[in-house]
């Protein structure tokens, strides 16, 4: 064959483009093929395709989704963790003429796609994945307002993980920072296919995500339980709400920006190139405006799941409830106006530095505001230790120090000292496992048994929490220090031996997480292992507040045989309070829509473009891309989406609950 | 049905659960979802039109909109898509009082004045780039081809859909559902127009005036 042909059929795709020559990543493959494999083999054994297929990946139930989005979530955590030990011990390797056991150009990829995984597949997913959850069955509705677009959703999201996944393998992902800043990531300086993988992965998982916050907004607006007005919703849809609304607002300004990027890379343009009046800091100020507010789209339901753990497990009405709301809806708009904070070394004057700088002080307020909130709400409460609490008790204690840490970030001048260091690192990793994860983790804990009907093993709980906790702070207190001296971001080597104790502290402080990860697993096996001791027959294991445990626990697929009525902010503690009875008969016939799998086919043409585009084979790009308009435009000449839970069912279901109640009982 | 309802006496026990399946009507959050897409969307333009705001004055050297726009010619194009937009206003109309034949018309009409308007676009590009003036040129180019060429993409779609929508109300008639669709696609054409005339505006107008 010429050469010209197999350059039409593979682009830029060649057999030297396998790592080969990394024996650490032939290895992980290696390791990761097997394991692979084994699932495989193990679902074609058991003949579990047609059950995951028709059961869990074509299903429109809300349910199931947010299920998929926290075990996406879970397993890009390990891998997205496994980066962050591997720069802990590369970093604490490289002295005293040492080159580590890390090349520069792994190392970098290392970094960036540590960044990218935790932020747009860890984190996101899983707090997606709560929100999916929960919102619908606190707000007494059957499914979310687009139930087909919920599923496209999460395989959108699910076909950005694959291309960063594909990216360890085949070619090489970015060296550019998880933001990936021109002229660094423009195809000058970046010619090779990294940038291009980061482009893609981010594009195709941000459609996920934008839609995803659509239709979670008109759920809310749209379809709450009749008496839920806004200020009696529970406090985690309202975070929800506005987390949703920073989404719409925000990803695509993300969205936008990448394709700018790319018309750069791909066409020539100069938007971002530093000749023919392209402007490198116009990326910056873009990606910003995106980046900060997306911070708040992790935090803001953190903060919902804390308020709804302190209020449950204090035995009380959550103090300040409107103020809470309020908070919430002023970090909203605040998170907008702040974004230049990221770079006041950029040098664009001292007034517009200081407007960045205070307004970037004021977003402590109303988060103060919730921190006391949240205290006066266990203030003279019955409290109960339980898993959820510990994780917000140590959020509270460790989100205060990532919070001060940012207020002092927050002063432009102290800024220009500690812009780019590891004291940076140390602050946000600070407020996102602090806050973030630990709200995860108090999230997971709380409404397992909602989802599975056994609550999660304690004592396994307990040694995760003690290890997360205890190592967060061995790994990053060291930080702060290096930062202070002056130590900066994403070295590989260093010169001064004298640094190396505390890079030897922070390693120590990772190896405590990696145990606390293993330990959370553990808790995971154990706890299905031992289900039946566990077991939650109630549907309401916590003395619940909200409507969610108002239902079976995992609730039936139309969530409420019958709507609930709501009076009260705490509408399921209303209900419990006034002796409310479960309807046992007069069941109707429930519409509910019909799985597809619309959304898995048009995710899987979408990830095949992406491919195409990454390594120019232009005609696998240019199929797909007919393919995935022809598959949505046919998909819309499906008019019949519906179907009926017949009443009869729908009697046995409930019955089948009132007789596990009854031998609760 | 959000509204706050009174809440009864503590002694008295009020009826906690909806016995009458009422549900929530078909599509009844399309509207809302589709009026959030297309605000997801304008956004989407509010960052193209800031980037040629702060990169449109860096000709790099290379030629300034005195040099290469024809407002005689973006005027016929502008009056295309207006156009296109009163006859989609006349097919909503015919759509209301359940004219399926002439409703079918005046999106046929609306179709052909947006294939209008992308020819004018195209043509105009294709002479752009033949003279030099591409969008590799200079970021003012670059911003410039961005921002309209996005725009051209959204009517290419717009009419697509349209094309689209013809069939299924030829095939199943103006039910709900395809009164829904035409609704939504109906936002999305006049939303371009409105783009279209901030294009209009700040690219063409302002940049003769600079």
């Amino acid at each position: 064959m010429s050469e010209n042909l197999i350059k039409m059929i593979f682009g830029r795709l060649t057999l030297e483009s396998l790592p080969l020559h990394e024996p650490i990543v032939v290895i992980t493959f290696a390791v990761v093929a097997v394991m692979g494999m084994a699932v495989l083999g193990a679902i074609t054994y058991f003949r579990l395709w047609g059950y995951l297929w028709r059961e869990w990946f074509t299903t429109v139930d809300h349910k199931r989704i947010g299920i998929m989005y926290m075990i996406l979530g879970i397993i890009m955590l390990l891998r997205g963790f496994a980066d962050a030990i591997m720069m802990r011990l590369q970093q604490a390797m490289a002295f005293n003429g040492s080159e580590g056991y890390l090349n520069a150009h792994h190392y970098d990829q290392i970094f960036t796609a540590h960044g990218v995984i935790m932020i747009f597949f860890v984190a996101m997913p899983l707090v997606t994945g709560l929100m999916n959850y929960v919102v619908p069955l606190q707000i007494g509705a059957r499914d979310v307002a687009f139930p087909f677009l919920n599923n496209f959703s999460f395989w959108m999201t699910v076909g950005g993980a694959i291309l960063v996944m594909m990216s360890l393998f085949v070619g090489e992902f970015a060296r550019t920072g998880w933001l990936a800043y021109p002229p660094l990531s423009g195809a000058d300086a970046s010619p090779g296919v990294g940038v291009d993988y980061y482009i893609w992965a981010l594009q195709v998982a941000g459609v996920g995500t934008t839609l995803s916050g659509i239709n979670l907004i008109c759920t809310i607006v749209k379809m709450r339980a009749p008496g839920m007005a806004m200020m009696k919703m529970p406090i985690f849809t309202w975070t929800s709400l506005c987390t949703n609304v920073l989404i719409v607002a925000t990803f695509p300004v993300l969205t936008a920006t990448l394709v700018l990027l790319s018309l750069d890379r791909y066409v020539g343009t100069n938007f971002f190139t530093n000749d023919l009046g392209g402007n490198p800091m116009m990326y910056v100020n873009l990606i910003w405006i995106w980046g900060h507010p997306e911070v708040y789209i992790l935090i803001l339901p953190a903060f919902g799941i804390f308020s709804e753990v302190a209020s449950t497990f204090s035995g009380k009405r959550l103090f300040g409830y409107t103020s809470m709301v309020y908070a919430t809806v002023v970090i909203t708009i605040l998170s907008y106006l702040v974004w230049l904070h990221h770079f006041f070394t950029m040098g664009s004057g001292a007034s517009v530095n200081s407007f960045f700088g205070i307004t970037t002080m004021i977003i402590s307020i109303p988060t103060g505001a919730k921190i006391f909130n949240w205290l006066f709400t266990m203030y003279k409460g019955r409290i109960r230790f339980e898993l959820p609490m510990m994780w917000t008790m140590a959020f509270m204690l460790t989100f205060t120090v990532g919070g001060m840490t940012g207020v002092l970030l927050a002063v432009p001048p102290a800024d220009f000292v500690l812009h780019n260091s590891l004291f940076l690192v140390a602050h946000f990793h600070n407020v996102i496992i602090g806050g973030v994860l630990y709200g995860l983790f108090a999230g997971i804990t709380f409404w397992w048994p909602k989802a599975f009907g056994f609550k999660l093993d304690p004592f396994w709980g307990k040694v995760s929490f003690w290890l997360w906790v205890v190592g967060f702070f061995f790994a990053f207190m060291p930080l702060y220090v290096l930062g202070l001296m002056g130590v900066t971001r994403r070295l590989r080597v260093f010169d001064d031996p004298s640094l190396q104790i505390w890079f030897w502290l922070a390693g120590f402080g990772a190896f405590l997480i990696f145990c606390g990860i293993g330990a959370m697993l553990v808790q995971f096996a154990v706890s299905i292992m031992r289900r039946e001791q566990l077991r939650d027959t109630t549907g309401d294991p916590w003395d619940g507040r909200t409507l969610e445990w108002a239902t079976s626990s995992p609730p039936p697929a139309y969530n409420f045989a019958f709507t609930p009525v709501v009076y009260d902010n705490d509408a399921w503690w209303d209900m419990k309070r006034r002796g409310h009875e479960r309807p046992m008969e007069g069941f109707k016939p429930i519409h509910m829509p019909k799985n597809t799998g619309v959304g898995v086919i048009i995710a899987g043409l979408s990830v095949a473009m992406s491919v195409g585009l990454i390594w120019y084979i232009w005609w696998l790009a240019a199929v797909c891309f007919v393919a995935i308009l022809v598959v949505a435009i046919s998909h819309t000449f499906n008019y019949d989406r519906d179907f009926r839970i017949e009443a009869d069912e729908v009697t046995r279901t409930e019955g089948a609950r009132t007789k596990l109640l009854a031998a609760g009982e | 049905m959000t509204a706050s309802i009174a809440a009864p006496a503590n002694e008295e026990k009020p009826v906690f659960y909806q016995r009458e399946e009422h549900g929530h009507a078909e599509g009844g959050s399309t509207m809302l979802g589709f009026w959030i897409y297309l605000m997801s969307d304008c956004l989407i333009f509010a960052v193209l039109f800031a980037t040629y705001g702060v990169l449109g004055a860096n000709y790099a050297a290379g030629p300034a909109p005195k040099d290469l726009f024809d407002l005689n010619l973006v005027a016929l194009n502008t009056a295309m898509l207006l156009f296109s937009s009163i006859t989609y206003g006349f097919a909503m109309l015919e759509m209301v009082k359940g004219n399926q034949r002439t409703t079918l018309m005046w999106l046929a009409v609306t179709g052909l004045f947006g294939l209008t308007f992308l020819g004018i676009e195209l043509y105009e590009f294709h002479h752009l780039i033949e003279i030099g003036a591409t969008p590799q040129r200079s970021a003012f180019l670059s911003a410039f081809f961005t921002l309209v060429g996005t725009h051209g993409l959204h009517v290419t779609f717009g009419i697509i859909w349209l094309v689209t929508l013809m069939v299924q109300v030829s095939r199943r008639g103006l039910i709900e559902a395809n009164k829904r669709r035409l609704m939504c696609l109906s936002m999305f054409w006049h939303f371009l127009d409105v783009i279209w005339i901030g294009v209009f505006t700040f690219v063409y107008l302002m940049g003769m005036l600079r």
